[in-house]
């Protein structure tokens, strides 16, 4: 037999094992997860409250409109990502596991995205036609949306494992993980609002794309030993 | 058996050294301020477009200079203090920090008030200064992740992977924020001088940014004995230090 | 270290196979933080832990996949069943048991018929239980440490945890563990270090 052949396929089983449990944790929590999404919308929505229902300025202030809504429910949803279990113990035993943490972290963050981020993507173009988006606006913001959660739940992660069992660990987050968001903010609001006046996307979804394979090299590796100082 | 350049390394040898330093970089800096303060207000000439209002980058652009340098310095201390895991190293960056929040501040405010004359407006999105804001929040992250975590060993290895963190981040940012202000800039304004920058200007902006460094060095240097001294506070040799009237009168 | 506090210090002992190491003493006196020292989770200040004769931090994983850890913390969900709970634990380390050898675990572990009820509902003891009913499944682990396993049990699980140490220690294995109560481990070779306050 084949010892390096068997680890693999542990390593995978393991890996869908860690997914499916923080899947099945998030159904069972539901309103945690609603928590969040509802808070993208009413974000969203309260902007032409205070502005004004002028169609124009609306086109024109909602892609940074959504996107800054979008970094500040996922940030919102980070304290659920390893918060409670750090609290119970279950971090403790993925940082002692024979597996390496990097990949369990990154599935953690992989069911993370699928219980935060997609519905943000999904909900998206609905909150774009209240702004009068025309319709290549809208497929940039989901296009976009798609790309950049991702980015924002690994880079978040990071923020999140730091201030595991911190004093004000919320605010603190915020403090930490929004001026990492930034380039994404810049370049996903910069996509709606170049395919709105006609222009090309290329660039920004290429660039897009590119923070999405770094931050996923490198933010999981960054989470875990986060994750090994907290659990000091 | 260590190598004996690791002697250095130790709390208790840097803290009398370290002691000794402060003075002199303190009258360095002074030295150099007077030096600078003279060239950029009684020999620089005046400037035929912005008048006299653009003095105020001899002490706006050393300040931006060192707010960066200093991030650099000091996610180099995290680096080391994570990799060899040194204790002192995890001091020096924690009392850089403040310095470099210090010198980010200062260069955001005299941005502002270079601004207003020139400009007409106290703040504009220059991706410089938009830079310049964002490296305000790392170090203000930085220094409030530390000051959260109870633990001295935690609190200095979180905070020093957040450093490394933003220190891979700050190229990232940078260019965004570049490429983001190129696509908004109205017709207003650049940061960009003029080419033709007067050697007296030039001088005097390398004495004022010497004289920074001296009192970022002082500054860093004085905090540094304050932490080793917090920090050591149960050793023998502070309590020795402590112990004996004269030097505990001193220190 | 705790803090800037010395917790301990001059400590050295060594565990043979078949033997276990009960470490006792007052609270604070520092027995979670060497039991964590033991698994890696904290490196201690000077000094060094060493797994058949090579430091535990070179080792690193491989070390890891010899030794079972429970600790303070039961790592057990409260949203999740007791089946789950361990289903999820076991499956964290790459096992894949049957679902009938995981009911009878719990069931031996005296929760027959608390199996799908949500760890919420349970007492301190039945969690406990729970976390335990995993060391029935990692017999091939030769390492075990476990910090006070015997808390909130009663005097039955106290038993079939005994039962399940002493099986252990019969196969050659290493069990360290700390625990208030007076650990009676008889027929088998304990030592006893005594952490002072």
């Amino acid at each position: 037999m084949n010892p390096a052949h068997e680890g693999r396929a542990g390593l995978a089983a393991v890996f869908v094992s860690v997914v499916q449990r923080d899947l099945l944790l998030a159904v069972r929590r539901r309103a945690d997860v609603l928590t969040s999404f509802f808070f993208f919308i009413i974000v969203v929505s309260l902007f032409p409250l205070g502005v004004g229902p002028e169609p124009n300025t609306l086109r024109e202030i909602a892609p940074g409109v959504v996107w800054v809504a979008a970094l500040l429910a996922s940030m919102l949803a980070l304290q659920r990502l390893l918060a409670s279990d750090y609290a119970d113990g279950t971090l403790e035993q993925l940082a002692l596991s024979a597996q390496p943490l990097t990949l369990l972290v990154l599935a953690k963050i992989l069911a993370h995205w699928l219980v935060t981020g997609i519905p943000l993507v999904l909900i998206a173009p609905l909150l774009g036609l209240q702004f009068d988006l025309p319709v290549e606006g809208l497929v940039a913001m989901t296009a976009g949306l798609l790309l950049g959660t991702p980015v924002l739940s690994l880079v978040g992660a990071i923020g999140a494992a730091l201030t595991l069992g911190v004093r004000g660990a919320g605010g603190l987050v915020a403090l930490l993980v929004l001026p990492l968001y930034i380039p994404v903010l810049i370049f996903g609001a910069g996509a709606v609002s170049a395919a709105v006046s006609g222009q090309s996307v290329e660039g920004h979804m290429s660039l897009l794309a590119a923070f999405l394979l770094f931050s996923l090299a490198a933010a999981p590796w960054a989470s875990a030993a986060a994750i090994r100082i907290a659990v000091e | 058996m260590e190598l004996n350049i690791w002697r250095f390394a130790s709390p208790q040898v840097i803290y009398p050294i370290a002691g000794r330093m402060v003075p002199v970089f303190m009258a360095l800096a002074a030295l150099f301020t007077l030096a600078g303060l003279y060239i950029a207000f009684f020999v620089a000439p005046t400037d035929f477009q912005q008048g006299e209002s653009y003095r105020i980058i001899f002490i706006h652009v050393p300040a931006a200079w060192m707010s960066m340098l200093i991030y650099l310095v000091m996610a180099f201390w995290c680096a080391v203090g994570m990799i060899m895991n040194t204790r002192l190293s995890f001091m020096m960056a924690l009392a850089l920090a403040p310095t470099g929040a210090f010198m980010t501040f200062i260069a955001l405010w005299t941005g502002a008030l270079w601004g207003k004359p020139t400009w007409g407006t106290w703040w504009v999105w220059d991706a410089r200064l938009t830079s310049e804001l964002i490296l305000l929040f790392l170090y203000v992250g930085f220094m409030s992740l530390h000051a959260a975590i109870d633990d001295v060993r935690r609190a200095d290895r979180a905070a020093g992977l957040l450093a490394l963190v933003g220190v891979v981040n700050v190229p990232i940012i940078y260019f965004s924020v570049q490429w983001w202000n190129t696509l908004h800039q109205g017709a207003s304004v650049s940061l960009t001088r003029a080419p033709s920058m007067a050697s007296t200007m030039l001088a005097g902006m390398l004495v004022m940014t010497i004289a920074a460094w001296m009192y970022g060095i002082a500054m860093s240097l004085m905090r540094l004995r304050t932490i080793v001294l917090e920090r050591e506070a149960d050793s023998d040799w502070v309590q020795e230090l402590f112990a004996s009237p004269a030097c505990g009168a001193k220190a | 270290m705790r803090g800037q506090r010395r917790l301990f210090g001059d400590l050295n002992f060594r565990v043979p196979p078949g033997e276990a190491l009960w470490v006792s003493g007052p609270n604070g006196s520092g027995k979670t933080s060497l039991l964590r020292m033991l698994c890696t989770l904290l490196a201690p200040e000077a000094g060094e832990v060493r797994w058949r004769g090579r430091p535990v931090r070179s080792l690193g994983e491989a070390y890891r996949a010899e030794l079972v850890y429970l600790g303070h913390a039961p790592a057990v969900k409260d949203d999740l069943s007791g089946l789950e709970n361990l289903r999820f634990a076991l499956a964290q380390e790459g096992r894949r048991v049957s679902e009938a050898a995981l009911v009878d675990a719990l069931r031996s572990f005296g929760l027959a018929g608390r199996e799908d009820l949500p760890a919420r509902v349970l007492s301190q003891g039945q969690r406990r239980r729970v976390s335990l009913a995993r060391l029935l499944f990692c017999g091939d682990r030769p390492l075990w440490i476990l910090d006070e396993p015997l808390t909130a049990l009663d005097a039955q699980a106290v038993e079939l945890v005994r039962a399940l140490i002493s099986g252990h220690l019969g196969r050659d294995g290493l069990v360290v563990l700390t625990s208030h109560q007076e650990v009676d481990l008889s027929g088998v070779k304990v030592q006893q270090l005594r952490m002072v306050g």
